[in-house]
């Protein structure tokens, strides 16, 4: 996830130091670059050629009505613009990872704090917590349709805990089903969260802790001056992958909602799988277009933010 | 993430050196442990039973039940066990033996592509260091972070003759995750010291013989790691196949959307769940046998 910062700072020392005593000759033959051929000639079909097509024909009429494809300008962006698919798609994709960003590493940090002791049933819970990780998330999807139907099984058990009937349609609500969805996408990768945090908390010199223990800290003054910022290594990685990962998310809200009710759960993945079954290619392209862009503008600010952050620290 | 990060491994999850000495502590702190050693077991499998038991025991009682009473999902037990039965459907209506294989057939040729096509590049450019190889690394590592454009990837399969094929799909998942090894490898070989090429060149090996003899057998644990998300991330897979290879080759994901979405009007929940069960069974057994190699495999990788 943070590779592209990764990138810049070790090639630029490597350069210095690596080349310098050698003959060049000698080293080229040693590491030939037709090695790196096979591995480029994939990745250039298979994804950098699509991904320049994205930006070609986003500006097309490509679709499965007409057999010609023609240039038509920016037709398909001022129509989705017009009819707000582009907006609101946007939007909602953004909101989306949001929330799932916030709800999967408040979660996975809790669940790591819980059972960050090493004992047989801390060790047992990891393990279920992971569970989750390793299913189908389209398969994680179903399970929470049905468990939160109107008549499902968590209205049942609200029903008995508060003893009153409750019948909220968990995935009816135009204004909360993203924020339901959301939570299902950060069960699922919870654990996955959890076990990053765990790592980095075993990280921690166990001599800064007895220090403050001595000093009479509390369990949240450690934990907020000290144990938290020194998770920053896996707050970035945490927060990165969630929150890119969940802008690429379809699984989970296809199986629970198909982009409803109202479209108000629509990303752009089930805009694009929508629009595509329809046979409206170029209108689904300007999604993909727009998705790419989207991630684009926002990964390389946000991991050097989170970077930066971890070099305050 | 960083290079060094691959080079030391984090201790792993279950390491019991650190409970050795937190048991140790001043006596300051001794007086609220009893309390906390009885709380602390309880949450936990509080939290278990909460978010976890709730699902699943709703799937697996609602997976042994009828038609009729599996209609709206609950968390009572059937009154006539048939989750035996409702397997059996899902084996034959689910075409789940030729979906297994369709994903096996997917997933092996591009998890084992990637891993050596990832690590031949990657041992290049991480020993290579010119600014044309350092422009290539961040390209090749680029498809971490950006997502595949998915429909113009049909649109070039169908112009090169892939269009709905297993060969199409495989050259997709390789290309997603082509990265992500060369991320994780690139890392790692910068951390190999070049003398221990040296030394077998001076054997007179060739480049091929020392990345087979040398390299290869030096990354073990990290293609181990990227092997897991891989696998993981391609057996679950159906955005990407339901584009490329949907209604031509069964996997397992897509035959799942395909029982789920048949019943237009009437979900038949107790196939839907058998049918989870059963698909999920692979990689679960994978993950409980090898569970202390997987959890340390990923946090590794992650955390400096």
């Amino acid at each position: 996830m943070t590779a592209p910062i990764t990138a810049r700072r070790t090639a630029v020392p490597a350069l210095r130091s690596g080349t310098a005593p050698r003959r060049p000759g000698g080293r080229r033959q040693d590491h030939p670059a037709w090695f790196i051929v096979p591995a480029l000639a994939v990745l250039v079909v298979f994804f950098f050629v699509p991904t320049v097509f994205n930006f070609v024909y986003a500006f097309t009429n490509w679709s499965s009505f007409s057999s010609q494809i023609s240039f038509v300008g920016v037709d398909n962006f001022t129509s989705l613009f017009a009819n707000g698919a582009l907006v609101s798609g946007l939007r909602v994709t953004l909101v989306y990872a949001v929330l799932v960003a916030v709800f999967q590493n408040v979660f996975g940090l809790i669940l790591a704090l819980v059972l960050e002791a090493d004992t047989r049933v801390n060790r047992f819970a990891r393990v279920a917590f992971f569970v989750p990780v390793v299913m189908s998330a389209l398969a994680v999807g179903y399970i929470f349709q049905a468990l939160l139907k109107p008549d499902g099984a968590l209205n049942a058990v609200l029903s008995a805990v508060t003893g009153t009937e409750v019948t909220t349609a968990w995935l009816g609500s135009t204004s909360w089903t993203i924020v339901v969805v959301a939570l299902i996408h950060a069960w699922k990768w919870m654990g996955l969260s959890m076990l990053i945090y765990l790592a980095g908390l075993k990280t921690i010199d166990q001599d800064v802790l007895e220090a403050s223990r001595l000093d009479g800290a509390s369990w949240w003054q450690t934990f907020r001056t000290i144990r938290f910022p020194l998770l920053a290594p896996a707050v970035t990685f945490n927060v990165a992958t969630s929150l890119l990962g969940s802008m690429n998310g379809f699984d989970v809200v296809q199986a629970t909602t198909e982009g409803g009710p109202g479209g108000t759960t629509e990303l752009l993945n089930i805009f694009i799988f929508r629009t595509f079954g329809q046979g409206l290619f170029a209108q689904a392209t300007t999604m993909s277009l727009m998705l790419f862009v989207m991630v684009a503008v926002l990964a390389f600010p946000l991991i050097r933010f989170l970077r930066k952050r971890e070099d305050v620290l | 993430m960083s290079v060094s990060s691959i080079a030391t491994p984090a201790p792993t999850v279950t390491d019991s050196e650190e409970v050795r000495r937190t048991s140790s502590r001043p006596p300051a702190s001794r007086r609220r442990r009893p309390r906390r050693r009885v709380v602390q077991p309880l949450v936990a499998l509080a939290l278990v039973v909460a978010l976890l038991g709730v699902p699943f025991w709703m799937v697996v009682v609602t997976a042994g039940k009828d038609q009729a009473e599996a209609f709206s999902p609950n968390l009572a037990l059937p009154t006539d066990w048939q989750l035996f039965e409702n397997i059996a459907t899902v084996f034959g209506d689910g075409r789940m033996v030729p979906a297994f294989f369709g994903s096996l057939l997917v997933m092996v040729p591009s998890v084992l592509g990637v891993l050596l096509l990832g690590s031949m590049a990657s041992w290049v450019l991480a020993r290579r260091s010119s600014r044309v190889m350092a422009i290539v690394y961040a390209l090749a590592i680029s498809g971490i972070v950006l997502p595949p454009a998915v429909v113009t990837i049909v649109l070039l399969l169908r112009q090169i003759g892939l269009a709905g094929t297993a060969l199409g799909m495989i050259g997709v998942y390789m290309g997603m995750y082509l990265s992500t090894v060369v991320f994780f490898v690139t890392g790692f070989v910068r951390t190999i010291p070049v003398e221990l090429e040296e030394a077998a060149r001076v054997d007179g090996a060739g480049p091929v013989r020392v990345f087979v003899r040398i390299i290869l057998p030096l990354l073990g644990p990290t293609l181990a790691t990227a092997t897991i998300l891989i696998c993981l991330y391609v057996w679950n897979d159906v955005f990407y196949a339901l584009f490329v290879i949907g209604g031509r080759l069964d996997t397992l994901p897509l035959n799942l959307y395909q029982v789920a979405s048949s019943g237009l009007y009437l979900q038949n929940w107790h196939l839907i769940f058998a049918y989870i069960i059963v698909m999920s069974l692979p990689l679960l057994v994978t993950f409980m046998v090898m569970q202390r190699k997987i959890i340390s495999g990923i946090t590794s990788g992650a955390v400096k």
